[in-house]
């Protein structure tokens, strides 16, 4: 996020487009729901009316993929109505001619068709956007899991530099991260294009740094593959050796099925975890892990902040920490590694060859922890990204197109099938599965439907019906719900039984690799 | 005396136009005991608790809810107030079920605290015969009307804090109650409840305890280790009540950034799956037949080494990735790179963030 939860409780407009943050992120949303309550106004865009709509002002129920239309329409009524801020653009943005000529195809007539709503709610929205500065923007994943994720991204980035709302406090471009370390595990370079800090490992100066810290030499230049190619590639017997820790693939990926073939065909699988999973299965290999509260470290949450993890007792049996055994395999081919902690890592390694992160040692994190940029042990860390400039210079501007999601409905698949996360669970189930009390509150999957939808085919709430894609089937319970517009069935991933991957499209943003979970075909009907 | 002054136990005080006397006397370290107040929401004044003595005023005042004005002359110690703040306290302790030997909250109860306070040794009054039967149906929270003393903050938690809106004050006069949409079990149909936890975590006495935690350990026997929250990415800090070796229960850090407070469902019920015999609790290698076998981790990790090493040198770096954890700290996802880079010299390295 470019600014901190603090903000949440404090903002005076919030616009929150594809996200569900009261079952997804509940706290975050208890803060906007106090600043509702204190005045603030609530402007909320999703094809389902979530909980938080009951605090909005205005709900756009735009339809499932229809963001970027919708973002640049909103765009073109600013700049033909003068609402946007122009000193702003002028001297902090680049790109606004291309953008203003890309904006200008999309006016709210021709959006509205593209989103399902009226020109009207169109107009409206924008010019509420406007009258409130700053207005401070929320995303999470209805935003990103898309083909066209990345360029929804840049349309939300669009819409708030162009509105001067970012580089200021209680505004922002704001995507709550999903997972607690997820925000971490990208800082740390757990992706194939950048050492820890996001220093890519393209830049040769980069890799000389590394070598020398690491001791080693040659270092690799071209970027890996991203998660989705690494399965594929596996599948087609590219990749040989494969290396899951902590992820449960089985069940995350879309298309299960395949999923299931690719993972299937590893010459050699090791998969490093706390318990056996759908994934587990088909590892050569398992390393029992320790689990949060078992070991010291970090997590870095979505605001940029670093925060301490303390241990609580010791780890079941033989199972260790993740960064012994990696440092074990290490020294088992001839690498030894000093640091011998997590504070030791951080602190040695992470702080020290880290710019971003330098001035983050353990010693500051007894309290409140840091938000990184945090450059030197004097800095006090950074509130809000992008103040009086940004990190790049200009803000750019990118014009962007809409595209619709890869697979449409039809005759035959007439439904838009859209997944996510219910407020009672977590992913597949590996931790509140095994929580007492959990369960109870959500026992098995549903397929949240219409109940125009329901009634056209004589489905009755609670009723198993079966959901069926290109990729699959499952049986699941009928929950019909004013939750859903019609055309829309919405599931989750939680449960093996009944999981949405049984059905989701295993398509992806091409920049990024993001798979379309948000959007595929489908058809529901009666068990027969 | 200028205007934003006023008398506080007969010294003259600065004060901050809007605040009142509780918050005046709380920011000079004059100590005015509380039971409703609930920082962050609407003072109800339902205690009574918090009592003083303003110059000229009919009654004693609640200073929860009562604006300073410039020249109030306010007493927080005289005997009047001690007086009456000991027999509402009384009143409290007789108006339901408060045994401390056998409550769920003894030793983390502001009643306790009080009527210790107040040197109270005896009931002064006779409790009351019935109340409403305690509610445990739902799995997770039990609520015990009979150790309620109707102060609201689980109210105004609930509707002014987290605003879930799923309980209010029902009925009336000695039949109150704390009543959830068609005034049953936290999980019935009709409740609001998503299970957050935090009327309980504001509960000052034992009407609403969490249920896994019963019997798990006393406030006194507990370590409390504040760590990070292992589920979204809002990252909220808790309190970790440990016992032996075990978590007792989980509480949110009070006044930390970024939660304040607050926990969710997840956060503060989702942590005994550490304890679940499932667990995987020393290597397993997979056998000719497809069957796990129990390993030694040289045993284990030599395999592994050998396989990626004779991958490699078959067929290339590149016929190597690994997909890192975003559930895990920080430290194991750079030392899995680190892994890859420095020693596969692949950087097929990635994990869920993308999808």
């Amino acid at each position: 996020m470019t600014n901190s939860f603090a903000d949440f409780g404090k903002a005076k407009m919030i616009f929150v487009i594809g996200s569900n943050m009261t079952e997804a992120h509940p706290v975050a949303a208890t803060f906007v729901k106090d600043a509702v309550l204190a005045g603030a106004r609530l402007i909320v865009a999703d094809p389902r009316r979530t909980p938080l709509v009951d605090f909005a002002e205005r709900h756009v129920q735009h339809k499932v993929g229809s963001d970027v239309a919708l973002l640049n329409s909103i765009m073109y009524v600013l700049i033909s109505e003068n609402l946007y801020n122009k000193d702003y653009v002028d001297s902090r943005c680049s790109g606004f001619k291309e953008l203003k000529a890309k904006v200008m195809e999309y006016p709210p007539e021709k959006a509205a068709k593209i989103c399902g709503i009226t020109a009207d709610a169109i107009h409206d929205l924008a010019r509420e956007l406007a009258s409130v500065k700053p207005a401070m923007l929320m995303y999470t994943l209805g935003i990103t899991e898309h083909t066209c994720g990345v360029n929804n991204v840049l349309s939300c980035a669009n819409l708030q530099m162009l509105l001067g709302n970012v580089g200021v406090e209680c505004g922002g471009v704001n995507p709550i991260r999903g997972q607690n370390n997820v925000q971490g595990a990208c800082d740390m370079g757990a992706l194939p294009n950048v050492f820890h800090g996001y220093q890519r490992v393209d830049n040769p100066e980069n890799r000389t740094k590394f070598e020398k810290a690491w001791n080693v030499k040659d270092l690799p230049a071209k970027p890996g593959l991203m998660l989705p190619q690494m399965v594929e590639a596996v599948g087609e017997g590219k990749i040989k050796g494969f290396y899951i820790f902590g992820e449960n693939l089985a069940n995350t990926e879309p298309d299960i099925r395949h999923v299931e073939h690719c993972l299937k065909s590893a010459e050699f699988l090791v998969c490093q975890d706390i318990f056996p999973t759908e994934t587990t299965k088909f590892a050569h290999v398992i390393l029992p892990a320790a689990a949060w509260s078992e070991n010291d470290g970090t997590f870095t949450s979505s605001e940029r902040r670093v925060n301490r993890v303390r241990t609580a007792h010791p780890a079941p049996g033989d199972a260790k920490p993740n960064w012994w055994i990696f440092k074990e395999i290490a020294k088992r081919m001839g690498h030894v590694w000093t640091s011998n902690s997590a504070r030791e890592i951080w602190d040695n390694e992470i702080a020290a060859f880290g710019p971003s992160m330098a001035g983050i040692k353990y010693a500051r994190l007894e309290n409140d922890g840091l938000q990184w940029p945090c450059p030197n042990e004097d800095h006090p860390g950074t509130f809000f990204l992008h103040k009086d400039r940004f990190a790049s210079g200009l803000g750019k501007l990118v014009p962007v197109e809409w595209t619709p999601p890869a697979e449409v409905p039809d005759d035959e698949y007439p439904l838009v099938l859209s997944t996510g996360r219910r407020l009672y669970h977590y992913h597949t189930r590996t931790m509140t599965g095994r929580s007492g009390g959990l369960n109870d509150l959500l026992r098995e999957e549903r397929a949240d439907i219409s109940a125009e939808d329901a009634n056209a085919r004589g489905i009755e709430h609670g009723e198993m019906i079966s959901v069926r894609s290109r990729r699959g089937e499952v049986v699941v319970r009928a929950n019909v719900t004013d939750m859903i517009p019609p055309g829309l069935v919405w599931m989750a991933f939680h449960f093996r039984e009944g999981n949405a991957n049984w059905l989701t499209n295993p398509v992806y943003d091409p920049t990024c690799q993001t798979a379309e979970y948000k959007a595929c075909a489908v058809q529901i009907g009666k068990l027969t | 005396m200028d205007k934003t002054t006023f008398i506080l136990n007969g010294k003259e005080t600065a004060f901050t136009p809007g605040q009142t006397i509780l918050e005046a006397a709380r920011n000079v370290g004059v100590t005015i005991p509380t039971l409703c107040h609930l920082k962050g929401s609407t003072a109800t004044g339902a205690c009574r608790v918090c009592l003083v003595d303003v110059k000229g005023a009919r009654t004693l005042m609640a200073s929860c809810s009562t604006p300073v004005t410039p020249g109030m002359e306010v007493t927080t110690n005289n005997e009047r107030v001690l007086k009456t703040r000991k027999l509402i306290v009384e009143l409290l302790l007789s108006s339901g079920h408060h045994d401390c030997i056998v409550c769920e909250a003894n030793g983390n109860c502001r009643l306790q605290d009080l009527a210790y306070e107040c040197k109270i040794t005896e009931l002064k009054f006779p409790r009351p015969d019935t109340c409403y039967p305690t509610e445990s149906e739902n799995p997770l929270i039990v609520r015990d009307f009979s150790r309620c003393i109707l102060c609201g903050r689980c109210v105004q938690a609930c509707n002014e804090v987290v605003v879930n809106r799923a309980i209010t004050l029902g009925y009336r006069g000695s039949k109150s109650k704390v009543a959830t949409g068609g005034d049953g079990s936290y999980s019935d149909g009709d409740s609001e409840c998503v299970f957050c936890g935090q009327c309980v975590e504001v509960c000052p006495v034992g009407a609403l305890t969490e249920k896994k935690a019963k019997g798990m350990g006393r406030p006194w026997e507990t370590r409390k280790i504040r760590t990070t929250c292992p589920y979204c990415g809002v990252g909220c800090q808790q309190l970790l009540h440990v016992k032996d070796g075990r978590i007792a229960k989980v509480t949110a850090v009070e006044g930390a950034e970024p939660n304040q407070g607050r926990l969710c469902v997840k956060g503060r019920f989702g942590y005994d799956f550490l304890y679940s015999e499932e667990r995987l609790k020393t290597p397993l290698i997979r056998q000719e037949n497809g069957d796990f076998k129990e390993a030694s981790w040289d045993e284990a990790l030599d395999l592994v080494v050998s396989k990626f090493k004779g991958i490699i040198e078959k067929h290339g770096s590149d016929a190597v990735a690994g997909v890192s954890c975003a559930r895990s700290i920080n430290e194991d996802s750079y030392q899995m790179q680190k892994l890859f880079r420095a020693v596969f010299k692949s950087n097929n390295i990635d994990h869920c963030a993308r999808t």
